[in-house]
């Protein structure tokens, strides 16, 4: 059998690669997208104190740099058995949209666009940030850069450190804003929502209206079709700091709603021994079936694209009139398009900034009541936060003084490490067939794992470069090499 | 104008947050980009791969950071060739530097990690105990493999010569902002130094007791953050909230401090300190009124390994073997 390798760029702990076996007619017999993401966390937090570990852990990734610190921070209200004052929690609130913003941004302009933007057939060495600052000039790539920059301030002036933050405690947050700072806040966040509707301009003149773009939008080669999980408010609103996690299943049916500690009711992660990523599944529908897509799967994806697909309506005025275009561009619900990821981020970059200027606005944000402090200790804690990549899960058991000992972490993106398979396998076999390796394989097998913004532990791409640099090398049945491509 | 300087940035084995970091200049970076021309940033801006990187004439690149610490065999190899293509390197960040917040991985055994993670989390299904495996042939035909982990973190400079050294998990934006106008304006120091102010946390922290004209009298209570909301304008240390900012680098403007939270070390150690965390105990130790207090620490602390060499395990000098020039 003809083994294709794909190896992207090494990253942070070790490299993903990709593995596409071609049967003797040249066509796809399978393909695997394989990881390596350990470094251990799970077993070297415990001894630590649990209102220790945010500031920690939020080094599992210095991309996505709120999400570990706040659902471990939320894990830790748990094992004290607080829920932070008003205030305390519209901090943290106020805290993790900024945050959204700038990291859903990043992503968009350096991993998203290009392929639009600059074009998928474009040469790899155009296809990135700098190709995309040139593509809509400097002036509007500093605009964009200095305005991310603005929700950057926001999460430094309220997390303390711009990367990995440390204003965490268990029943609240450090940091009370005054009177002053409150304003600068609004200023920046009127600039964010400027910031959210010219992205969602960006991609409606670059993709919407661009028929050819559509077809890839709207094409089968990126179909997937999974079930989907997110969190929701009380009114089945798209929420991000807290609510209700829902499942649905591929056809959209509810397979039901937890939280806490019921996450153990719904997801399993298995073990293969050909990646260093678990593979989840929900067990509400069954055991462990395999990598399989369709009506019936119990494979399951999170993020913004399952986000669109869980939530009834989101919770902000701006936001919603393109949630409903949304909708109304794909018609049959779920979506299982994955392009559709990108319009999701960028929906959401309007809707996190439209919940940090009404956050700005509220008269409770610069109350002094922050912290409701501890004074016993339940000895276990589950957080579950809506990060930006999708759920994420802290689960912790510590002794009577809050030292852990115990943790489990199900990181985002390893709820869609079986989606990324079935994606990479389905463009595969779309544009390979009859033993043809096109040079277009390079460039849309990327295209298939990009939507979900991988983070493998997580920072799997840095955000100033579009190009994840792909080598393919393959080899006929005798092991000899038959032919070798690189986009770089 | 003059010539461009060429600029390569490598992530190993970190978190990315030193590369993220750099973009938080935000829009300064287009501006920095008139100064640098990016030769080489795996995995992404330059679109580069290591075979080209080896392609290159050594010393093509005039500076080059690392970000992350060596924690597999491809890190080693990287980091190597980068050494030999580079001027000027600059191990950059807390990993590069110390080791980094991954480096507490070495406090345990690989068996330890990997059972944890593949076998005994709660989540876990793994009826038949199986764990990834560097060659697998599965299903009995699709021949897989995974690349393997080096015994132990290392940074950068036990493996190569490091120039420079840059603290901070990650460093702070405004600082590599500074930083990069030295390197334009070719305002360096000698090679193998930090590249810092050389001014201690406690120096820029408006709670210095130095900056009331109060003195800093012995400690006689300890506490966890959980235990009290601090005064915001009094150390931290006095009132008894264990802080690292008299022995590290005050690069980051005291940026947990403003917020009521004390320091840990990220910065990396004050000019002349072989071991930060040895230095941390003997710190703390002598800021303590008597054995009572020196008493609650370790009841409150107890695992002051993980404690003092959060960000530093890797250069420390416990479990590890001296060699000259301190290469592993």
């Amino acid at each position: 059998m003809k083994k294709i390798e794909i190896n992207p760029m090494t990253r942070l702990e070790g490299h993903g690669k990709i593995a596409i076996f071609l049967d003797e007619n040249g066509n796809v017999d399978d393909a695997f997208f394989q990881t390596v993401e350990f470094r251990g966390y799970e077993k070297f937090l415990q001894g630590m104190p649990i209102e220790e570990v945010p500031r920690t852990v939020s080094t599992v990734c210095g991309v996505c740099r709120a999400v570990h610190f706040l659902c471990s921070m939320k894990a830790s209200d748990d094992v004290y058995g607080v829920a932070p004052p008003s205030t305390g929690r519209k901090l943290r609130e106020l805290f993790y949209s900024a945050h959204t913003v700038e990291d859903h941004t990043a992503v968009l302009y350096a991993l998203g666009f290009p392929d639009f933007v600059v074009g998928p057939d474009a040469s790899p060495a155009e296809r990135n940030l700098v190709g995309l600052i040139k593509a809509v000039g400097a002036e509007t790539g500093k605009l964009v850069l200095q305005k991310r920059g603005l929700a950057v301030k926001i999460f430094e002036l309220l997390g303390g450190k711009p990367n990995h933050p440390v204003a965490a405690l268990p029943g609240g947050w450090s940091k009370r804003i005054n009177e002053e700072e409150r304003a600068q806040i609004e200023k920046w966040a009127e600039e964010l929502v400027e910031l959210g509707k010219l992205t969602l301009q960006v991609f409606d003149d670059v993709v919407l209206k661009n028929p050819k773009y559509m077809e890839l939008v709207t094409g089968e080669m990126y179909r997937v079709e999974v079930g989907n999980m997110a969190t929701v408010d009380e009114q089945n609103r798209f929420a991000l700091y807290d609510g209700t996690q829902k499942a649905i299943d591929a056809q959209g049916n509810v397979v039901g709603t937890f939280r806490g500690k019921e996450y153990l009711d719904f997801i399993s992660e298995r073990v293969l021994p050909w990646s260093y990523l678990k593979f989840p599944y929900n067990k509400k529908l069954g055991g462990w079936d395999g990598i399989k897509s369709g009506p019936d799967t119990n494979i399951y994806c999170v993020g913004p694209l399952a986000r669109m697909n869980v939530v009834d309506s989101m919770s902000t005025p701006l936001a919603q009139e393109h949630f409903e275009k949304f909708h109304d561009t794909f018609g049959a619900w779920p979506v299982h398009y994955i392009q559709a990821y990108h319009w999701a981020r960028a929906i959401e970059v309007l809707a996190a900034a439209e919940k940090c200027l009404e956050l700005s606005r509220d008269p409770e944000i610069t109350g002094s009541d922050i912290w409701n402090q501890p004074s016993s200790c339940t000895g276990e804690g589950v957080g579950i936060l809506e990060a930006n990549r999708g759920t994420l899960v802290h689960h912790y058991i510590t002794d009577d003084q809050g030292i852990v000992q115990n943790a489990n972490l199900i990181v985002s993106t390893t709820h869609n490490n079986a989606p990324i398979n079935l994606a990479v396998k389905t463009a595969a076999r779309h544009f390979i067939q009859d033993g043809n390796v096109s040079e277009a394989l390079l460039n849309h097998v990327e295209m298939a794992f990009r939507p979900y913004d991988l983070c493998l532990a997580c920072a799997t791409h840095t955000v100033t470069g579009g190009q994840q640099p792909v080598e393919v090398n393959i080899y006929k049945n005798s092991g000899e090499l038959y032919k070798q491509m690189k986009n770089f | 104008m003059a010539d461009k300087i060429k600029f390569g940035f490598l992530l190993a084995g970190g978190c990315a947050g030193c590369e993220t970091a750099l973009v938080d200049i935000s829009e300064r970076l287009v501006d920095a980009l008139d100064h640098l021309e990016v030769v080489f940033w795996a995995p992404t801006v330059a679109d580069v791969k290591y075979k080209d990187l080896e392609a290159m004439e050594d010393g093509y690149i005039d500076l080059a950071f690392v970000d992350g610490m060596v924690r597999n065999t491809e890190n080693e190899h990287t980091v190597k060739v980068l050494r030999q293509k580079s001027k000027t390197l600059v191990a950059f960040g807390a990993c590069a530097s110390l080791g980094g917040i991954a480096a507490l991985g070495d406090m345990h055994s690989k068996k330890e990690l990997f059972d944890q993670a593949y076998k005994d989390t709660f989540s876990t299904d793994n009826p038949e105990g199986i764990l990834p495996e560097p060659q697998c042939l599965w299903e009995g035909k699709y021949d897989l493999t995974l690349p393997a982990f080096t015994k132990r973190v290392s940074t950068i400079d036990q493996l190569v010569d490091v120039d420079y050294y840059v603290g901070g998990c990650p460093p702070h934006h405004d600082f590599i902002f500074q930083l990069i106008q030295a390197v334009v304006s070719g305002n360096l120091p000698p090679k193998g130094s930090w590249l810092t102010s050389g001014k201690a946390v406690c120096d820029v922290c408006k709670r210095n007791p130095a900056e009331h004209d109060q003195q800093r009298l012995p400690i006689g209570e300890v506490y966890r953050t959980v235990e009290g909301l601090p005064d915001e304008d009094k150390c931290l240390l006095q009132q008894g909230y264990i802080c690292f900012g008299p022995v590290t680098q005050g690069d980051c403007q005291a940026s947990c401090l403003n917020v009521n939270i004390p320091c840990r070390g990220c910065g990396g150690p004050i000019p002349g300190v072989r071991d930060y965390g040895a230095r941390c105990v003997s710190m703390v130790a002598s800021s303590l009124k008597d054995d009572q207090t020196a008493e609650k620490l370790i009841a409150k602390f107890n695992d002051m390994a993980k404690f003092c060499y959060r960000y530093s395990y890797s250069s420390g000098i416990l479990n590890q073997k001296l060699t000259p020039g301190n290469k592993a």
